[in-house]
């Protein structure tokens, strides 16, 4: 069991903010940390791993790594890092960078199976292409065997291709290795497959948590589906009007009424929804 | 021609190659972990302390020649320290040379050096952290290996900048045969006598080595970038 309760004064770009955040984290799951930018999830990050000063207190196992002041350093804390620009030490072969954690020959060899790297082992990270630099620094973080694995937007400079494939490697590490893993995401689909559970962060607060269900899926009462989108633009065809709006990685059009093309503003958030239409005839 | 070759003294130059082998191992030593602070400090001494490391570049070296000898002098307490416990005179000596040498080099040393560190990936630094290294072996297996042309350039340039010294090494060491002479103070006194011949010798000896050593240093960097 992980406890957290940490508070830190940022200086965040629409001014001063207090991140104050308590959660508890169950040993083995996989927490998604979501927000907007600049809500302090990859601040929240780097307190955990020790990177970062903050007040409050952190036990991780009955370990307590920050109390009044006193803070385990970032190397006796034996967590797992994924950087958001992976962070590979440029001048060490991918075999290289993990055996610069911990000289575990047999662990790297296995990682390196699990994610199809073995064949690249001897290159550097300059010869890599995105998502293959991004499985070696999964590899790499995991190479310590740690008790917390944070990692900070994982995913977000990679295709979608790349990220779905992605997923399923850090969801078959996950469940190799059982380590509690943190991870700062944005991206809904991502977090409903990896994710246990789902924190969203606001102003430095949690907003809401629950299981990526109940917090991601936007449809109650009688929608049957319901799309989060943006407005792209509004064109009038005769007497009707069609919306354009982007949901996912695909355009759509729907009709609405004139007045509702009066009410909505282009670039907004909008949801697409429908309810249930079946009549019965007996 | 060649009667003259072989009649030539080489020590001024074995002297200054020496005297700039030593000062750039110094001047690495004590100013690595200088250069690591500075491109990790928010601390508001540091422009201070940049400040004052790079004086040297901007001083005219009769200024820093001139304190450097009140400061090491036998009727300074320094001076008298070192005379009356180590039975070493800083001034007209060799180690006296080394000791202005570090002073006048400095800059050469650190700047390059902490422009190295700045240009890291923090995130690179943080990931040998987070691996469990403490700063020594980051600095040495993850921070020094990924910026070989800022070490090379201050190594070489803090060198060459040694072995082209003039008046810091003539205020502080004179121009004693085999003890402070070097090549330059010795291309000098050749003018001074009027003794072209030998003036010309060791000009071109000394524009031929420090034209090779900077060209090998731009190859190398060269290659680095095309590696990367």
């Amino acid at each position: 069991m992980i406890n957290i309760d940490v508070s830190k004064k940022l200086h965040g770009m629409s001014g001063d903010m207090l991140l104050d955040v308590s959660l508890e984290v169950k040993e083995g799951s996989f927490v998604a940390l979501a927000g907007e930018s600049g809500s302090g999830k990859t601040t929240l990050l780097r307190i955990l791993a020790g990177l970062e000063s903050a007040d409050g207190v952190i036990s991780v196992d009955g370990e307590e790594w920050l109390r009044k002041g006193k803070s385990t350093p970032v190397q006796e804390r034996g967590i797992g890092f994924v950087f958001q620009d992976y962070a590979l030490f440029e001048n060490m072969s991918v075999l290289e960078n993990l055996l610069y954690v911990t000289n575990d020959k047999a662990l790297a060899q296995h990682l390196l199976a699990l994610t199809e790297l073995t064949a690249l082992r001897n290159r550097r990270p300059s010869r890599l292409s995105g998502g293959q630099k991004q499985r070696v620094a999964l590899c790499r973080a995991l190479m310590s065997r740690p008790k917390l694995l944070l990692m900070d937007e994982p995913l977000s400079a990679l295709d979608p291709a790349m990220r779905t494939k992605l997923q399923n490697e850090i969801l078959t590490l996950h469940k190799e290795f059982e380590t509690t893993t943190i991870m700062v995401s944005h991206d809904p689909s991502e977090i409903y497959r990896l994710a246990s559970e789902v924190v969203v962060l606001g102003e430095g607060k949690v907003l809401e948590r629950g299981s990526p269900k109940d917090v991601l899926l936007k449809t109650n009462g009688s929608q049957k589906f319901s799309l989060e989108g943006e407005l792209l633009d509004i064109v009038k065809y005769d007497v009707i009007y069609v919306a354009i709006i982007s949901i996912g990685q695909q355009l759509v059009e729907v009709v609405i009424s004139a007045s509702e093309a009066k009410v909505l503003e282009l670039g907004q958030s909008v949801r697409v929804s429908t309810k249930a239409f079946s009549p019965i005839v007996r | 021609m060649i009667e003259t070759l072989a009649n030539l003294d080489w020590y001024p130059f074995v002297l200054s190659f020496e005297l700039s082998l030593i000062t750039a191992l110094v001047l690495f030593m004590t100013m690595l972990p200088l250069a690591w602070w500075l491109s990790q400090t928010n601390s508001k001494l540091k422009p201070v302390i940049e400040a004052i490391t790079a004086l040297p570049i901007v001083l005219p070296p009769s200024v820093l020649g001139f304190y450097i000898l009140m400061a090491l002098s036998q009727n300074s307490p320094l001076g008298k320290f070192f005379y009356e416990t180590f039975d070493v005179s800083l001034v007209f000596s060799f180690t006296g040379l080394v000791v202005a040498s570090v002073f006048y080099s400095m800059p050469f040393m650190v700047q390059p050096l902490q422009s190295g560190f700045e240009s890291l990936n923090k995130n690179m630094l943080e990931a040998s952290y987070v691996s469990g290294k403490g700063r020594l072996e980051t600095i040495f297996r993850v921070a020094l290996p990924n910026m070989k042309p800022a070490l090379l350039t201050a190594l070489i340039v803090t060198f060459a900048h040694t072995v082209g010294e003039f008046g810091v090494v003539l205020m502080v060491g004179g121009s004693i045969p085999d003890e402070t002479k070097v090549a330059s103070v010795a291309i000098y006194e050749f003018v001074e006598v009027m003794d072209y011949t030998q003036a010309h010798i060791y000009s071109a000896i000394m524009v031929t080595i420090s034209f090779v050593t900077l060209l090998g240093v731009y190859i190398f960097n060269r290659q680095q970038r095309r590696f990367l």
